[in-house]
């Protein structure tokens, strides 16, 4: 789960990092109101979960009150990466002497967390990495002893010459790893992190993400999810604990598994369609969350067909054909349904489909160039 | 011969009184598995009713499964919340491999889980990952045991229902298996493709892999490679994810493209590149195995 900055910048805080001050406004009129309490230059800053936000004009400097209202008025409201943007971070403007890169994040290779710094602030990690991975420096950390005061140094020292700033940089880093851990994230990026010309260290933007698995430990930090920036269907799905991509074609898909999601995703796509999401009704399945599943399918106007494609394991084949028959009586489906369904109780599955009319196929290839055909005929 | 699994694996499992503990329990004695214990924290001294009136008897930690009854496995099917401590027990209590049902498990949790396991020499399967079956040996996890059967190709996959896809091709064309893993679908796991292929290099019996990857990380480039460098046997592979949009998380953890990286192009390159032929549809995975089995 990705979060804003303003709710990364609050976490930064409370585990004592230095954070300038900022206001989240979703009016021009509240940032000005904002921006007078500060006084002097401020930032306004677009909250979207997306990078590229300078780039695409949504962060701005104003000198004004007037220059203040003309920003928020173009920000709010603005479409960054086809999030429209509701919330703006007003801040003040800091007297910038040099800018650095510390993040760390969930490293798959060395399978544990791994600080990444560099000299070179204000930049894409990524592509720095591709380019000149000599300018960053790198450290995992061995989650059975956490970070250790000399190796906050090691990476601090790659940062700075001057003491005063590496002790700084040592200790934020310290509190990094603090907040990374006690939150349960998969990744936080301070970029920058500045020093001032009067010799202070500031992290004056973060950008953070959540693991999901974490959640259930930080009933305070679902509340940071933000509703507006998904799509109301994926909010749904997840309530009824579904996984659900919206995408833009018009094959809709209910799949048990996620590989096996994708892979029919793939397939409606070499036969000639394009799927209209993915979902997975994952394991132990039970009608219900066949019903809840068709309800989201069909809430997308663009599902000309739904196709059905399952492979009992721990899903049983009666479960989610009970489960078809349950919801075309309950809403009103008016897409067409093909099915495949095979494996665990797929006799009594295919009985129960049978008696409500329904015909199955047995193999993928069949199911999908029928949904495809469907499509194109229609 | 086999890997992981075989007549010889004696399995706990964990979780063993849990709703999906106890019904994959009685699949897997089903199977021919031999399950010698449970664990249940709390239900020591109760005894499982198992298949035919096989009683297994149920202890309240893993160190005490192990001591009584001479374990050398363990199978999780703990809540999330408690399935990364299942596996440092299970680690801590000497069995050689842990294979990890559950899913969410949180990823820092694994983080230590897994360095742990490493330290103790155990070999772990997963999290969030369907298990392994050697057909007419053993089971250990989920994967149905009516879909295959014995004969000479390796299977390693990140997931679960596909890999039951590929599988039944094999079996519906007279191709057997020797070993099926599911090595996990989540950003850490235990045991990663060059993993499975380096103990399937070292199986006589195995005399071609099929590997089924996804979208997410660079297991599958690393594999590749590997394979050019070390694998003598022919390997057939097959990426989904080549319709998913980048920076969405698909259903498993670790299925997301990030950046650039983690691409089903970049991969389906990668196995070109090293000598990987590369199944179109999960349908032509026998065929290919059929040709160079043959060739």
């Amino acid at each position: 789960m990705n979060i804003h900055e303003y709710q990364a910048k609050d976490i930064l805080r409370a585990n004592g990092i230095p954070v300038p001050p900022g206001e989240v406004a979703t009016t021009a009129d509240q940032a000005v109101a904002v921006a007078e309490q500060f006084g002097g230059t401020v930032v306004v800053k677009a909250q979207v979960h997306s990078g590229g936000r300078g780039k695409a004009g949504g962060v701005k400097l104003a000198a004004t009150t007037a220059e203040v209202r003309e920003h928020a008025e173009n920000i709010l409201g603005m479409t960054i990466s086809g999030l429209t943007v509701e919330k703006i971070l007003v801040t003040p403007a800091e007297d910038i002497d040099t800018e650095a890169y510390v993040g760390v994040l969930i490293d798959r290779k060395s399978q544990a967390a791994t600080f990444m710094v560099s000299a070179e602030g204000g930049i894409d990690i990524e592509e720095v990495a591709h380019t000149n991975p000599d300018a960053i420096r790198k450290l995992t950390v061995d989650p059975r002893y956490g970070l250790m005061n000399h190796q906050a140094y090691w990476l601090a020292n790659s940062l700075y010459e001057n003491a005063g700033l590496a002790k700084q940089t040592a200790k934020i880093i310290r509190q990094l790893y603090a907040a990374f851990t006690s939150s349960g994230a998969s990744m936080i990026e301070i970029n920058p992190l500045i020093t001032t010309k009067s010799g202070e260290v500031k992290a004056i933007d973060a950008k953070m993400s959540i693991d999901d698995s974490e959640l259930f430990r930080h009933p305070e930090l679902v509340e940071y999810r933000d509703l507006s920036a998904e799509p109301a269907a994926e909010t749904k799905a997840r309530e009824a604990d579904l996984s659900y991509v919206k995408l833009d074609g018009n094959v809709g898909c209910c799949v048990n598994g996620a590989g096996l999601a994708m892979a029919t995703m793939d397939l409606v796509k070499y036969y000639g369609g394009e799927p209209a999401n993915f979902l997975d009704i994952g394991g132990s399945s039970n009608p219900e969350k066949v019903v809840s599943a068709l309800e989201i399918i069909t809430s997308d106007p663009n599902v000309k067909v739904i196709l059905f494609n399952i492979f009992g394991g721990i899903t049983r084949g009666d479960d989610v054909a009970r489960g078809i028959v349950e919801a075309t009586k309950r809403i009103d489906i008016k897409p067409p349904i093909v099915i495949r369904l095979t494996g665990t109780n797929e006799k009594e599955g295919l009985e129960i489909l049978a008696e409500a009319g329904f015909t199955a196929f047995s193999s993928m290839d069949e199911v999908v160039e029928q949904a495809v055909k469907i499509v194109n005929a229609g | 011969m086999a890997i992981f699994v075989d007549e010889a694996t004696r399995l706990v499992v964990q979780g063993i009184t849990g709703r999906d503990g106890s019904f994959h329990t009685l699949q897997m004695m089903e199977y021919g598995t031999a399950v010698v214990a449970g664990v249940t924290p709390g239900k020591g001294g109760q005894t499982f009713e198992g298949l035919e009136g096989v009683g297994v008897p149920i202890f309240n930690s893993m160190d005490e499964a192990v001591a009584e009854t001479g374990a050398n496995a363990s199978a999780v099917y703990v809540p999330p919340a408690f399935a990364a401590g299942a596996v440092e027990e299970a680690a801590d209590a000497g069995v050689s491999l842990v294979v990890a049902i559950t899913e969410g498990v949180p990823v820092q949790d694994m983080a230590r889980a897994h360095a742990f396991a490493r330290d103790r020499g155990a070999r772990v399967l997963g999290p969030n990952c369907p298990g392994v079956i050697s057909p007419g040996k053993a089971k250990v996890g989920i994967i149905p045991g009516n879909i295959v059967t014995p004969g000479p190709v390796g299977v390693i996959s990140r997931s679960g229902t596909l890999t039951y896809e590929a599988v039944i091709h094999l079996t519906n064309a007279g191709i057997g298996q020797t070993t099926c893993v599911g090595i996990g679908g989540d950003p850490l796991i235990g045991t990663n493709f060059v993993d499975a292929l380096e103990a399937f290099a070292d199986d006589a019996d195995t005399e071609a892999i099929v590997m089924i990857g996804e979208i997410g990380g660079t297991d599958e480039q690393e594999a590749a490679q590997w394979v050019s460098d070390h694998l003598e046997i022919p390997v057939v592979g097959f990426i989904a994810g080549q319709t998913a949009p980048p920076g969405r998380r698909m259903g498993h953890a670790g299925a997301i493209i990030s950046g650039a990286s983690g691409t089903a192009e970049e991969k389906m390159k990668a196995f070109e590149d090293n000598g990987i032929s590369v199944a179109k549809r999960p349908a032509d995975i026998a065929g290919l195995i059929q040709g160079v089995l043959s060739a």
